[in-house]
């Protein structure tokens, strides 16, 4: 491995450590002001809803299959979820339609 | 051993659509770096020191086509810069952690960080040994995942096409229990603007980070109404 890459390599991974223990050294003697606590409750739901929508941002809406083995697929795992709360059952009943769609569509 | 069985267990079953999601894409990020001209061994040691997915796939072209150090430096910030607002909301959660701490901040990425703020731990088990299964888990099935990649994937016989769908999946589901459990709309109509917002002002590689820093912005007026 080149020292080029040795580098590259060492600056991702300093990189990705300080992004996810930046907030834990900062708060880690100090007591997190209350917008914190605010903010807590809500960033949850707010990401899972960013993550679902950033999961369909690459789709080509406007050609065939127009996202249909997606759309089809999400629906029937949120719906599935909804009536049986079974994630695993959600999960794999919708990643298999989705499988048989794309091949089909 | 009763305990953290149940811990394991349970981490295991929250973690399975993770481990079809994170083999698949493993071994995909695994062929694309080999092939790029990189060492079996460096997709291995990547996933197990770096483990940021989107970051690592960003690296295979920026790798080959020789981008300085530095700009890949500030393209991994970008990339990774949402896990900030992720430890932020897990400060209370991890807050009793001695053990594992240090690796659970180490080992945050999207998926574990969906399961860990949405699947409660069992009831019999302590809760830093269920963050930690799930955390290490997801991390076994990506080092999995690229390693068996970059040694075999151009001799995986069977079309795996769209199993990564399974993450999608995931995240549908843990956005249902989020529903069920956080019952006010604010936070789902400021998400979707946000995305909205993200999707016309920036780049495919920095959505993620534009839209969450725009639902934060977005969701602070609501405190008192909130609150």
């Amino acid at each position: 491995m080149s020292a080029y890459v040795l580098g590259a390599f060492l600056a991702m991974a300093a990189v990705t450590i300080f992004c996810r223990a930046a907030p834990f050294l900062f708060f880690m003697k100090r007591r997190p002001p209350a917008v914190v606590d605010y903010l807590q409750k809500y960033i949850p739901p707010m990401i899972m809803t960013v993550l679902v929508l950033g999961s369909y941002k690459g789709i080509s809406f406007a050609r065939a299959p127009y996202g249909l083995p997606e759309l089809a697929a999400g629906l029937v795992v949120a719906a599935l979820h909804l009536w049986k709360r079974n994630t695993l059952v959600s999960i794999f009943a919708g990643t298999a339609l989705y499988m048989i769609l794309i091949r089909i569509v | 051993m009763g305990k953290n069985g149940s811990a394991l267990r349970a981490a295991f079953k929250a973690s399975v659509p993770v481990l079809l999601g994170y083999v698949t894409i493993g071994i995909a990020f695994g062929l694309l770096l080999v092939k790029s001209g990189q060492p079996w061994w460096l997709a291995a040691v990547m996933s197990c020191i770096v483990f940021a997915g989107a970051a690592q796939f960003m690296a295979v072209g920026l790798l080959a086509a020789g981008t300085s150090i530095a700009e890949i430096a500030v393209l991994t910030f970008v990339i990774n810069a949402r896990h900030m607002v992720y430890g932020l909301s897990l400060l209370d959660r991890y807050e009793g952690c001695r053990r594992f701490k240090a690796y659970l901040v180490f080992a945050l990425t999207d998926e574990t960080y969906g399961i860990l703020t949405t699947v409660p731990p069992p009831g019999d088990a302590d809760p830093e040994a269920f963050y930690a299964c799930v955390s290490a888990l997801d991390q076994s099935y990506w080092v999995i995942g690229s390693t068996l990649g970059a040694l075999a994937g151009g001799l995986i016989p069977f079309d795996t096409k769209g199993v990564d769908f399974a993450l999608t999946a995931l995240f549908i589901v843990l956005l249902v229990e989020q529903v069920k459990t956080v019952r006010r709309s604010a936070p789902y109509l400021v998400a979707t603007a946000a995305s909205g917002l993200a999707l016309l002002l920036a780049g495919p590689g920095n959505f993620l980070i534009v839209a969450i820093l725009a639902a934060i912005a977005g969701i602070l007026p609501f405190r008192k109404a909130l609150s």
